[in-house]
Parts: structure tokens; C-alpha cells; sequence
């Protein structure tokens, strides 16, 4: 198998390389061709892989690839891991990648860097696996800012307008932000455990009993510090900001950085530590708190934005809020089973915008559209399974996935998991209204497109339609065939630990009764009631009654105020730390650099000598009659003394 | 063959460079060629210094020794060690890049130039294999003077004062180290370094030695607050100047630290590494704000390269608090770590100075104002520059990461604090290197002269793919590098944990 792994890396790496360095000469065909070969072979062995290591229960692979660095006893490696939990990640992965390397042919067509993309998606996939498959913390470290760095280049892909630009240096910023705490969380494990291969690490968690740093127990400033990261990457409130910045990329990345992969990468990083979380109960309660937050207060954003794209962005920010919460109330695996559901549905909801952008002729305002269902059928469907799919109505995969975390939710003994909870259930209600106002606003209704648009207004080509149809079709049922081999049958098992003192994931398993029971259980739960209510509040006010839509806005103008500036984040960060650091740069700059220590002592004390000089050079004349009248003129001085005075004098008067 | 190799790398772009001055500027081609050939000759042969190194130990190699002025037993005592080498590869690697960079910019004097480079090469290995105090001394101060020319003759407007500046600065430093090494002379009764470490000192005399040598080495760092030279000597400087100067220069500093202070004055250095972790943690943070307003684009990665440099002594300073009986893994990170730094930011520097002087050379701004959009009219030299802003912000994959991750993860082991102010670079560090970026490569081109730019040339292309892989290949795979000085380094943390007292 070793092989195996080794090619599902190499293989978009390749790609990259031949495209990003050859593309020109090979021209745009020979280029998309060579890519897609890439991950689709990366994705034909992914499934083998997955095959073998979760259907066969085949060994745990871990093993070094080379030593990168050896100092005294720390081997630090460059290493793969594959386990179930790397398996399902794979899958995902090379799956949605794929799906986005087809779709790119269509959407970026007429794009004259089209080989250049071709390039980075497959860097991109590259460092994604290098990520998921990392036996140890550096080479985690190395994936983690690899999609930072691919996520800043393809962000910015569009290097012209300034807003793209803008958004990828802040994206990049914040993301270091989560990557400081990363990073220093990697340097206390090496602290504690001298190494930094996972499973060394996890054997030796014994060794921070007992220890403190800054008045917590050592764990769980380790466990928080990781947390800082998964923080950056997956967007979790305040290092959320760079998120809908980042929608200034071109869709396919919308889908497959913003929405499928990357952002999991948080999600992937935390279950995989989770022998650490689990040592920490207030870690888990950071996690699980910050989590609600971005579900809740995210979603609530999703509202009223009116970009077709920043709605779907909004919403990715509060799922990954939900799968955040599923972390802290230690159901690792729902959170991967979230993260697999939302990466097929979310990247087909963004595909399926990026079909609607394309029609309109990249307008984004979904203000301008409206009855785009009999135009664009195939997006139309797609995206409605990708809308019941988000939404969570019973038998879609978000429904499983979602029902199960707001359980665990419910289950968790952790403190403010009621809080949490009902944050969670009011979530449900967002996430229907805002995304069945989208979804009415964009299909149904009367259309307000504008004219020239309306007569070219047509279905996007099949490379474009192909990938929704083949992303709808997990988003419709893979749910209902994977949740019980997931969460209860151990699929994960190998490679998640929860410890025994946390119940979600236990009362969970005595609650399940199959997949089918819960479709027909669901009329009765609280959430499928929330979920309804905001369709149909969606419905009031985008079809029936659109006017009630703008009274309400005014009547509520202070919320609504609060929602359009985004709960004042931006600003905030603009203000004091863009602009803080500046006039700080500044002040350190022009005065303590410039000034006091270059002006003042550095050229001052040349200038003291060359004022010593200007003093002293009078007396150099260049005269011999007054060296010669000093010289007597001190010769009689010095005898003076002699004679006269000090200690021994000669001659005593 | 062997036994004199470090004399031939010496002495042969010094001679070298001697023959190209008697070519004269008015056989410019000729004179160019031949800087080329002879420093490719010398790279090649300092290759032969990796080839024939054994890694296994800590003791000098290559050694050469005759006596030179018998009266004060100085010698002509040369040799290398872990720590040495590789700086002298990175050095003769260096020098066949700026004199690639200098080919056709510099139009005054283009022999004497090349010539500077030369001697200079030869001057710089000879302080990196010096093994006499004297000898060491004697090419440590000859070093300035081909740089003080480099600045002063073909700087920009205000290069007298920025070399002269530079000059008075560095040697002022310097003269603090003779008197404490003519100290251990007239102590010891020998120049000769290796005695020295070995020489035993009362905690009196290591702490004004200490000092003594603190005044040479930080200076040349440059470590904050005797680091307002460097700004003004890089912006007055040519490409090349800077190139070597960054690359190279300030890395004599940080040498100092490994062959002098640490296992000479073991016992002082301990009793002040609270201080210099504090003025390296100080250039780390402080430096890095000041370098986010710069203007200028070579003043900001001047200051930038003062901030990179912070972590070569923290890392070196930090080996006291980090070494743990039994595991000696934090101290090593730290130590094995200032010594990759030294390398990575060699390559790092220099090629973010060429990428300066490649748009310098086109539109004579180093102003960042004056640029934006340069992607639209130069695509490849911006992946080029893209890719070493990376590497100055410290990505994983390139030489720039290596060193600052094992800094910080054995600072990390001294003392959380340590690692929490140095791992603001990665915020810092990326936050000024690429709003540079931003402003001077993306976005709408303002300024109609830079769409008449013309993309990298073949030459530029060559010098910065090298630099390129060579920053690749250290940070995917840096092992064989650290390998190669963990000896010396073991050798040394031991001499520095040994108290003479």
C-alpha cells in the first residue's frame, strides 16, 4: 500500500508541476487533461485505500518517508499516517477536488491564466493530502501553511481588483494569527514529550499530569493553543473575517478551499488530537462555546447578505461552527461525519452558484435574479438537494449529520452545554430561512434580471453541470448509508478516543435506532419544526409577502444595522490593529529608531567628536612660535609644580 | 591537494581579483568573464570541502599551519569545522551570483567591481577558516575595506556617508576584540583560538572579554540597538553590496558568537544571556514593526533582515535556560537552529535584494509607491518574488521556515515567553513582507512606466531559479545540512556548559 499513499500525494503535485511550469507551451487541453488525470488517479486509489482500510479494517499504515531533520534524540520525519479517519479524508478530498477540476474547465474558460489555475488546484490538492496523511506535528505544520499559501495565491487569483488583493493579504494575516498559537501548541508538545510524531505524543500524555502554565493545567493550554489554529483555518469567530473576504477568489475555489477542505482542516486537526482534547474539559469547553458562537452569530449574517456567494460563505462559517461544537462535546466522529456531508453539499451549493454567475453573466446580487428554475433545470435541481441537504430535511445528508450534533449537544455534561444547545437548535431555524431566501430569491419569483442578461440566460455547459449532478447525488443520500458505520459501527474507532468520563457519543449510540427511523422520528424533534418554520418564513417574505421583507427591516433597524457591518469586526480590526500597528510602526520607526538611537547617540557621538575636534583644532595653528611659546609656557608650569608644590616639593617656600 | 585547499579557496579570488584590476575597466567583457570563471572555480572546489568533510567529528579539518610571526607565535593556522563550512559554501556561493547580478548594470568601473568581489570572497573565507586570532583578526578588518569601497563607489547618492558610517561602526566593534584577544595572548601565551577556548578565565576577565567580543559580533549582526548602520549601508549600497552584505556579512557576527563567545567566556555568556535574549527578542518584535512602515523597499528588508537575524543569537542564548540534563534537544534546536537561520537567511536575503535590484535596474525606484501591478508586465519575476516573500515570511517548504521553527521550538524550552515573542514573526513577518508584495506586485499597474516593463532575462532568471532551489531544497530537506555541523555543534554546547571557573 505504501506506494498507494505515495501516489495519491505525488500525483496532483505532478500535475502542478507540469501545469504551472509547462502549461503555456502545452496549451489549455493538454493541461486541464493532465491535472484531472492527476486526481483522478489520486481518487481512484483514495477509494482503495478506503476500501482496504475501513471496509477490510486493514492495518494502520505509519511509517517515515525520510528523516527531515535528527537532533540528538528528536527524529522529526517526513511521514505518513493513513488510518480511517485519513481514509475518509482522502476520499473527500481527491472526490470534491475532482469534482472542482471538472467544473473548472467550464467556469474558467474564458480566464487567460487558465493553466495557472489548473496549477494551483492541484497544488492545492497536494497539500491537502500531505495534511491529512502527516504522522507528525511539522509536517501537519507544512500542509497547514501550504493551503494557506495556495488558498493566498488563488484568493488573489484575479490580481487586478483590488478588493481580491486586499482579501488574500488579510486571509493570509489571519490565518498566521490561528498559526501563532499553532505553533507554539507544537512547541510545548515537543516540550513535554521530546518528539514530534503523533503517536509518541499521544503515548507520552502521561507526562502532563500535574503540570501547570499560566495558572491551567499543561493539557489544556496545549489543547486551546492547537485550538488557536484550528481557529484560523477553520474560521471560527473573531479569526473569522478572512472567510467571506476570501469569496473575491473564483468559485471553483469558493468550493473547494472555502467550503470543502481547507476550512476542515481545523475540524481534521482537532480529531485527530483528540486523545489530548479529551484530557481537557475546559479546552472542551472553549471549543465547544466558540463553536455555538460561530454557528449561531454567522448564520445570523447569512441573512442579510444579498451576494449570492457571501450567503453560501456565511453559511459554511456556521456549519463549521456546528462541526466546531460537535468537537467540544467530544463526538469527534459526528464532526468528521459533518465535515464529509457539508463538503459534497456545500461545494455543490457553491458550484451551483458558480453556474448561476456564470448565466448571469457574473452578477452576483441576488436581487437581480428570480426565476432562474426554468432556465437553468439542472442547477435548479442540484441546487435545491444542495438547499434540503444544508438545511437538514430528513433523509438528506445534512440531516443525519446535523440531527446528530445537536444530540450530542444535548447529551454533553460540559458547562453551558444547555446554552449551546439551544444556540445550535436556533441555528436550524437560520440556516433554512437564509438559505431558502436565497434559493427563492435566485429560482423562483417573478424574475428580475435585466434585459440583455435575460435573453442569453441559459443552462452552463456539461462541464460545468456534470459536477453538480455528481456532488448531488452524496448530498441526497450519503448520509442515510454512512451514519451508522461512522458514529456507531467504528469506522473512526482506530483513530479517535473519547474518554469514558464523556457520554455524547454513548447515549448517541443508545438512541440510535437505524437511519430510517430517524426520517420517520423526525416530525416529532424540535429542529425539523425550526427547520419548516424558516422555510416558510422564507417563503412569506421573499414570495408572498416581499414588502414585509423591508418593513421589517425598518422596524428593526437597529439589528439590521448590526448585521449588515457584520457585528463591527472589520472595523474593529481596522481600526486598532491595521491602523494601530501602522502609527505604532511609525512611532518606533521616526522616533525611537530615527531619532533617538540613529540621531541622537549613534550620530550624536559622532558629532560630540567632531565638536571635541572643532574645539581642540583652534590650538593646532601650524605656527612654530606658539607650539613654541606653549611648549615653554607648560615647561614653566610643570617646574613650578615640581619645585613648588605637590607632595615632595623641592624647594619649600 | 587537500592540505591546502582552504589557502587556495583564500587565496585564489584574491589573486583572482588582483588580475582582473590589472585587465583594467577597459577590458570590461574580459574582466567580467573571468571574475565568473574564477568564482565558479572556487565554488566548485569549495564543494570539495562538503565532499571530503567527515560529519563524525567535532575536530578541525583541512588544517594548514606554519608559522607566520614567530616572535608572538602567530601563525598561518587555518581549518574548518561543522560551523565554518558551511558558511564558506554559502559564501563562494554567493559571490557567483552578485557577480552575475553586476554583469550588466554596472557600467563604472565594472573591473574594479568584480575585482572587489573577488578579494573580498577571499578575505571572507579566510575569517571563516581562520584558527589564529590574529590571522582571524587581520581578515575580519581587511573584509571592510573592499565593502567600504563597494558602498562608497558605487552606492547611490548618499554613499559616502552610509560607508563611512558602516565602516567607523563595524570597526569600532572590532577594536574592543584585539585588545581582549591580545588579553588571552599575554594570558595564555598563544594566539591560537582552540588554545583559547581552553584558556581558563576568572568570571572577571570572561565578563569584560564577553563584552569585548559582544561589541564586535553585535555590531556586525547587527543587533538592536547598534543596528541603524545597516539600513543606511543597504540602501546606499549597489545590488551586489547588499547581496553580501546580508548574505554574508552579518553572518561574520553570528560566527563570532559560535567560534568566540560561547566557548571562550562559557561562564559570561550565561551570567548575560538574559541580556541578549532580551535585545534579540527586542529586534525580533520592535525591528518587525519598524520594518512594516519602511518605504523603501530596501530598508524594509534591511530591517527585515535585522528581525531574521534576532533569531540567530536568541537561538544561541537560549541553549543556557533550554538544556535540560538528559535532554540536550532544546539547547541543540536552538543552537542547530541560529546556524540554519545563518544559511536559510543568506539565500533569502540575497534574493530579495536582487529582486529589489531587478526592478531598480529598470526603473531606478526603490520606492514601493512607485511600483504596483508589476505582475501584468513581469509574471515570471513575480513567481520568483513571490516565492522568496514566502520564504522571508517563513513558510514550511522553504529554507526560511526551518530555522525560526527550530529556534522557536527550543525557545519554546527556555522559556514559553521566549517563544511567544519570537513567534510573533509569523504574523509580523508575513504582514510586512507581503503588503510589500501586495503593493508592488498585484493589483492595477499605476504608474504607466511599469507597464513598459520588460519580463526577468535569461541571466536573472538563472541567478534567481538558483537561489530559488536552493531555498527549496533546505527547507524540504534539511537534514543533510544539519548533519554535517551536528558535531561541531555537540562540541561546542558542551564547551559552553563546561564552567571554567
Amino acid at each position: 500500500m505504501e506506494n498507494f499513499y505515495l501516489t495519491i500525494a505525488l500525483s496532483p503535485l505532478i500535475g502542478a508541476i507540469i501545469a504551472g511550469f509547462f502549461g503555456r507551451v502545452l496549451g489549455r487541453s493538454a493541461t486541464h487533461t493532465i491535472t484531472i488525470l492527476g486526481v483522478l488517479v489520486s481518487t481512484v486509489l483514495a477509494l482503495m485505500v478506503f476500501n482496504h482500510h475501513v471496509l477490510e479494517r486493514g492495518e494502520v499504515f505509519n511509517q517515515n518517508l525520510y528523516t527531515w531533520m535528527q537532533i540528538g534524540n528528536l527524529n522529526v520525519s517526513v511521514g505518513f499516517l493513513v488510518d480511517n479517519l485519513t481514509s475518509v479524508m482522502l476520499v473527500v478530498v481527491s472526490f470534491v477536488s475532482l469534482m472542482v477540476h471538472i467544473y473548472t474547465i467550464g467556469y474558467m474558460h474564458d480566464d487567460k491564466d487558465y493553466t495557472k489555475f489548473f496549477s494551483y488546484i492541484s497544488l492545492f490538492t497536494f497539500s491537502m493530502f500531505m495534511l491529512v496523511m502527516s504522522n507528525n506535528f511539522m509536517q501537519l505544520f507544512f500542509g497547514w501553511e501550504a493551503v494557506g499559501l495556495v488558498s493566498y495565491l488563488l484568493i488573489g487569483f484575479w490580481h487586478h481588483k483590488e478588493s481580491a488583493v486586499e482579501a488574500n493579504l488579510k486571509a493570509f494575516l489571519v490565518n498566521r494569527v490561528g498559526d501563532f498559537g499553532f505553533l507554539l501548541g507544537i512547541g510545548l508538545v515537543l516540550a513535554f514529550s521530546g518528539s514530534l510524531d503523533y503517536m509518541e505524543v499521544f503515548a507520552s500524555l502521561d507526562n502532563t499530569v500535574n503540570q501547570t502554565l499560566w495558572g491551567m493545567d499543561l493539557i489544556t493550554v496545549i489543547c486551546l493553543l492547537l485550538f488557536v489554529g484550528a481557529m484560523g483555518k477553520s474560521a471560527q469567530v473573531p479569526l473569522h473575517v478572512w472567510l467571506p473576504g476570501s469569496m473575491e477568489g473564483p468559485t471553483p475555489i469558493s468550493a473547494l478551499i472555502h467550503a470543502a477542505t481547507m476550512v476542515t482542516a481545523g475540524i481534521f486537526m482537532v480529531s485527530r488530537m483528540s486523545p489530548m482534547f479529551e484530557m481537557s474539559d475546559v479546552a472542551l469547553t472553549v471549543v465547544m462555546v466558540v463553536g455555538a458562537i460561530t454557528a449561531l452569530f454567522m448564520g445570523l449574517l447569512g441573512i442579510v447578505q444579498n451576494d449570492i456567494k457571501k450567503v453560501v460563505a456565511y453559511s459554511t462559517l456556521s456549519q463549521l461552527g456546528y462541526m466546531t461544537v460537535a468537537l467540544g462535546v467530544s463526538a469527534y466522529s459526528v464532526a468528521i461525519f459533518h465535515l464529509m456531508t457539508h463538503a459534497f453539499f456545500k461545494a455543490l451549493l457553491f458550484l451551483g452558484a458558480g453556474s448561476v454567475i456564470v448565466a448571469m453573466h457574473h452578477e452576483q446580487d441576488i436581487r437581480k435574479m428570480g426565476g432562474l428554475r426554468k432556465k437553468m433545470p439542472i442547477t435548479y435541481w442540484t441546487g435545491l438537494i444542495g438547499t434540503l441537504a444544508l438545511i437538514g430535511f430528513p433523509g438528506f445528508a445534512g440531516f443525519y449529520s446535523k440531527d446528530m450534533i445537536i444530540e450530542a449537544v444535548h447529551f454533553s455534561q460540559l458547562p453551558y452545554a444547555d446554552w449551546v444547545y439551544y444556540a445550535v437548535v436556533a441555528g436550524v431555524f437560520i440556516t433554512a430561512f437564509y438559505s431558502f431566501r436565497m434559493f427563492f430569491l435566485v429560482f423562483h419569483g417573478e424574475s428580475r434580471v435585466d434585459h440583455h442578461t435575460e435573453q442569453h440566460l441559459h443552462e452552463s455547459p456539461a462541464s460545468i453541470t456534470f459536477p453538480l449532478i455528481m456532488l448531488a447525488i452524496p448530498s441526497a443520500i450519503i448520509g442515510y448509508f454512512t451514519i451508522e458505520p461512522m458514529l456507531f459501527a467504528g469506522w473512526l474507532d482506530n483513530a479517535i478516543s473519547v474518554a469514558s468520563r464523556h457520554l455524547s457519543m454513548a447515549e448517541l449510540s443508545g438512541e440510535f435506532h437505524g437511519a430510517a427511523e430517524m426520517i420517520s422520528h423526525a416530525v416529532q424533534t424540535l429542529p425539523f419544526w425550526m427547520m419548516v418554520g424558516g422555510i416558510v418564513v422564507a417563503w412569506v417574505f421573499s414570495i408572498y409577502r416581499t414588502k414585509w421583507a423591508d418593513w421589517v427591516q425598518k422596524k428593526f433597524s437597529v439589528v439590521d444595522y448590526v448585521l449588515q457591518s457584520l457585528y463591527g469586526f472589520d472595523r474593529f480590526n481596522e481600526i486598532v490593529f491595521v491602523n494601530g500597528v501602522k502609527k505604532l510602526g511609525n512611532v518606533l520607526w521616526k522616533v525611537s529608531d530615527s531619532m533617538v538611537i540613529d540621531s541622537m547617540i549613534v550620530n550624536g557621538s559622532a558629532r560630540f567628536i567632531g565638536f571635541i575636534g572643532s574645539m581642540v583644532r583652534p590650538i593646532q595653528t601650524g605656527y612654530v612660535y606658539h607650539y613654541a611659546f606653549f611648549m615653554i609656557f607648560s615647561l614653566l608650569i610643570i617646574l613650578t609644580w615640581t619645585l613648588f608644590m605637590g607632595d615632595k616639593p623641592l624647594l619649600v617656600i | 591537494m587537500e592540505n591546502t585547499l582552504l589557502s587556495l579557496l583564500i587565496w585564489l579570488p584574491i589573486i583572482g581579483g588582483g588580475l582582473v584590476i590589472l585587465l583594467g575597466n577597459e577590458r570590461a567583457s574580459t574582466a567580467r568573464w573571468v571574475s565568473l570563471v574564477i568564482s565558479i572555480l572556487v565554488f566548485v572546489m569549495s564543494l570539495s570541502l562538503w565532499a571530503g568533510f567527515d560529519s563524525s567529528t567535532h575536530l578541525m579539518q583541512f588544517v594548514e599551519k606554519s608559522a607566520w610571526i614567530t616572535q608572538f607565535n602567530i601563525h598561518y593556522h587555518l581549518g574548518i569545522d561543522g560551523i565554518s563550512m558551511p558558511l564558506i559554501i554559502l559564501t563562494t556561493f554567493s559571490t557567483i551570483l552578485v557577480i552575475a547580478a553586476g554583469w550588466e548594470v554596472i557600467q563604472k568601473r565594472p573591473a574594479h567591481y568584480m575585482a572587489a568581489f573577488l578579494m573580498m570572497e577571499g578575505l571572507i573565507i579566510g575569517v571563516f577558516s581562520s584558527l589564529d586570532a590574529i590571522l582571524f583578526y587581520a581578515f575580519w578588518e581587511a573584509s571592510l575595506i573592499p565593502m567600504l569601497l563597494i558602498v562608497g563607489i558605487w552606492g547611490g547618492d548618499n554613499r559616502v556617508y552610509a560607508a563611512i558610517k558602516f565602516f567607523l561602526y563595524t570597526f569600532l566593534g572590532s577594536v574592543f576584540m584585539l585588545v581582549s584577544l591580545i588579553y588571552m595572548y599575554n594570558k595564555g601565551g598563544s594566539f591560537s583560538i582552540l588554545d583559547m577556548h581552553n584558556l581558563s578565565l576568572s568570571a572577571t576577565e570572561q565578563a569584560w572579554i564577553f563584552w569585548a567580543f559582544f561589541m564586535a559580533f553585535a555590531v556586525k549582526v547587527p543587533m538592536f540597538p547598534v543596528h541603524t548602520w545597516l539600513p543606511d549601508a543597504h540602501v546606499q549600497a549597489p545590488t551586489g553590496g547588499s547581496v553580501i552584505l546580508a548574505a554574508i556579512m552579518l553572518k561574520m557576527g553570528g560566527y563570532g558568537f559560535f567560534r568566540f563567545s560561547l566557548p571562550i567566556t562559557p561562564d559570561a555568556s550565561l551570567q548575560f544571556s538574559d541580556v541578549v535574549i532580551a535585545l534579540s527578542l527586542i529586534a525580533i518584535v520592535y525591528i518587525g514593526f519598524v520594518a512594516l512602515v519602511q518605504r523603501d523597499m530596501k530598508k524594509l528588508i534591511a530591517y527585515s533582515s535585522i528581525s531574521h537575524m534576532g533569531f540567530v543569537t536568541l537561538g544561541v542564548f537560549a541553549l543556557f535556560l533550554a538544556y535540560k540534563p538528559g535532554s540536550a534537544e532544546g539547547a541543540l534546536l536552538g543552537l542547530e537552529g541560529a546556524m540554519v537561520q545563518m544559511i536559510s537567511h543568506g539565500f533569502i536575503s540575497a534574493a530579495m535584494f536582487l529582486v529589489v535590484g531587478v526592478l531598480y535596474d529598470r526603473l531606478h525606484s526603490r520606492e514601493i509607491s512607485t511600483y504596483g501591478g508589476v505582475i501584468n508586465s513581469m509574471p515570471k519575476f513575480t513567481g520568483f518574488a513571490v516565492l522568496f516573500a514566502m520564504a522571508n515570511a517563513g513558510l514550511p517548504g522553504t529554507s526560511g521556515f526551518v530555522g525560526e521553527f527550530m529556534v522557536i521550538l527550543g525557545a519554546v524550552q527556555a522559556n514559553i515567553w521566549y517563544a511567544v515573542l519570537a513567534a510573533t514573526t509569523l504574523i509580523v513577518g508575513a504582514a510586512y513582507t507581503l503588503w510589500m508584495v501586495k503593493r508592488v506586485f498585484w493589483g492595477k499597474i499605476t504608474n504607466p512606466a511599469v507597464a513598459t516593463l520588460n519580463d526577468i532575462n535569461g541571466r536573472e532568471f538563472s541567478i534567481l531559479a538558483i537561489l530559488a532551489l536552493a531555498v527549496l531544497i533546505v527547507g524540504l530537506y534539511p537534514q543533510p545540512l544539519i548533519e554535517v555541523m551536528h558535531s561541531s555543534i555537540d562540541h561546542l554546547l558542551n564547551q559552553a556548559l563546561s564552567s571554567k571557573l
